[in-house]
């Protein structure tokens, strides 16, 4: 029970000090709600073209606001030598870093919710007609991003060019994960039956959750104190 | 008085400069070790390797038998390094319930509460670090290093930014932690008031141990005669 109540401490403190900076949030949002915009007004919103391709508009956005949060993960851990004071606690290092995806996880649910109501708005698209679908995948595919953010998040967090670095080596990591999602997403928004060859994407989803969560677990050692 | 912490011939270089060169030592459990030298000495990372913080090249380091980085050795470990180690963003009194609550302890509430009362925050429990004053700052980093009364301590500096009534306070709080038990390492350039808890005295010099044994009252009556008897200049 220890290790789960590290995990919460970890992920309830940074939501804690995310809510009162709203450092992360305000930059994600705001990034997610105008490029929403701007698109579209670049394309005809109500064309099939545009539905066709809202899946892949949305993941993109989902995974460039992500960066934004995640490059707040570990360096929140700087001032003051926080790091070092929770790296020498009784905190395991596989917790701090589950602890830290969790947080990035509620972060980025919510930018995907401000997101989809926006998407909706603009794009006369019904998200809602198969929610429990679309959160189970949100759910599968967020959890994916989190958990190689927060990877990431701490193997970049010294480097001085860390907020160009992480979206480098996160992104093409990411891509399984995105095609899934994207297939996946323009099937549920266009309301049509998931058949056996798309329900294997979601398999990819939680193959990709289980690796990653796993090789965070077995290396959170290694990528915190070496 | 078995060893509670043994440091056996370490090495640790940054890049090719050696900050430790052959370090050995063994600090018996319950005793206070006063860490001294001067700046650059290698008290610091020395601190640093015991807390599992930073990697040597060479040797062994023990603390009850363990590795540093092992669960076993860090629970029973309180480390105050440089930075404070809290949370600007936080209240004082949200600060020590998170190390509360990661440390394990079950009345987290409580026992912060009780915490900031003794190194006197209790009035300012619910404002954010980041309107406290330094002293202000460095009381609470002394909490949270002692908050779930670890077996080792391990303090680098930990009097600075302190006025007298909470230098006396840290006193009193390393008093108590020796008569617990606690065994406690603590670097320092104030050398009258380490001299006055420390039961041992360890002198570094250039990453060298230069002196290593029993506080004497010729230290304590003159705080300049360590240096002036065992430095090489």
């Amino acid at each position: 029970m220890r290790p789960i109540r590290q995990v919460f401490a970890v992920a309830r403190k940074d939501l804690a000090i995310e809510l009162r900076t709203k450092e992360s949030l305000n930059a994600a949002g705001a990034f997610a709600i105008a490029i929403l915009l701007l698109f579209s007004f670049a394309f005809d919103p109500d064309s099939e073209q545009t539905h066709r391709m809202a899946g892949g508009l949305l993941w993109l956005v989902f995974t460039f606001a992500g960066a934004l949060v995640f490059n707040r993960g570990f360096a929140r851990e700087l001032p003051n030598e926080c790091l070092d004071a929770l790296l020498s606690s009784p905190l395991s290092a596989p917790s701090l870093l589950i602890g830290k995806a969790l947080a990035n996880f509620v972060m980025l649910i919510a930018v995907e919710i401000v997101s989809l109501i926006v998407f909706g708005i603009f794009y006369n698209v019904q998200w809602l007609n198969r929610p429990w679908e679309l959160a189970a995948l949100c759910v599968l595919a967020t959890w994916g991003i989190a958990i190689l953010g927060a990877v990431f998040g701490a193997l970049t967090v010294n480097l001085r060019l860390r907020e160009l670095m992480l979206p480098v080596i996160i992104y093409p990591l990411l891509i399984p994960l995105l095609i899934a999602a994207i297939e996946l997403t323009n099937t549920l928004l266009s309301n049509q039956p998931l058949t056996p060859d798309q329900l294997l994407w979601g398999r990819v989803l939680v193959v990709f959750d289980i690796v990653f969560t796993s090789l965070a677990f077995a290396l959170a050692e290694t990528i915190l104190v070496n | 008085m078995p060893a509670a912490i043994e440091l056996d011939h370490i090495w640790k270089f940054y890049g090719d400069y050696p900050a430790l060169r052959d370090y050995t030592l063994d600090i018996a459990a319950g005793s206070c070790c006063a860490l001294l030298g001067r700046n650059g000495a290698g008290k610091t990372t020395l601190l640093r390797i015991l807390a599992g913080l930073t990697h040597f090249q060479r040797g062994a380091v023990r603390i009850f038998g363990e590795k540093p980085r092992s669960d076993n050795a860090r629970r029973q470990l309180g480390f105050l390094g440089h930075g404070i180690g809290v949370y600007e963003d936080l209240s004082a009194r949200e600060n020590l319930r998170f190390f509360a609550e990661i440390a394990g302890l079950t009345a987290s509430l409580k026992i912060s509460d009780a915490w900031l009362d003794r190194v006197g925050l209790a009035r300012v429990r619910d404002m954010p670090v980041r309107q406290f004053s330094r002293g202000m700052r460095q009381r609470l980093a002394l909490a949270r290093a002692f908050l779930h009364t670890p077996k080792v301590l391990l303090l680098d500096e930990p009097f600075t930014s302190l006025d007298d009534r909470a230098i006396a306070m840290l006193s009193e709080l390393l008093l108590e932690s020796r008569n617990r038990g606690a065994t406690i390492i603590l670097s320092t350039h104030q050398i009258r008031e380490a001299l006055s808890i420390a039961s041992h005295v360890a002198l570094i010099e250039n990453g060298r141990l230069r002196y290593s044994g029993e506080r004497t009252q010729e230290m304590l009556d003159d705080p300049g005669f360590l240096y002036r008897t065992h430095s090489a200049g």
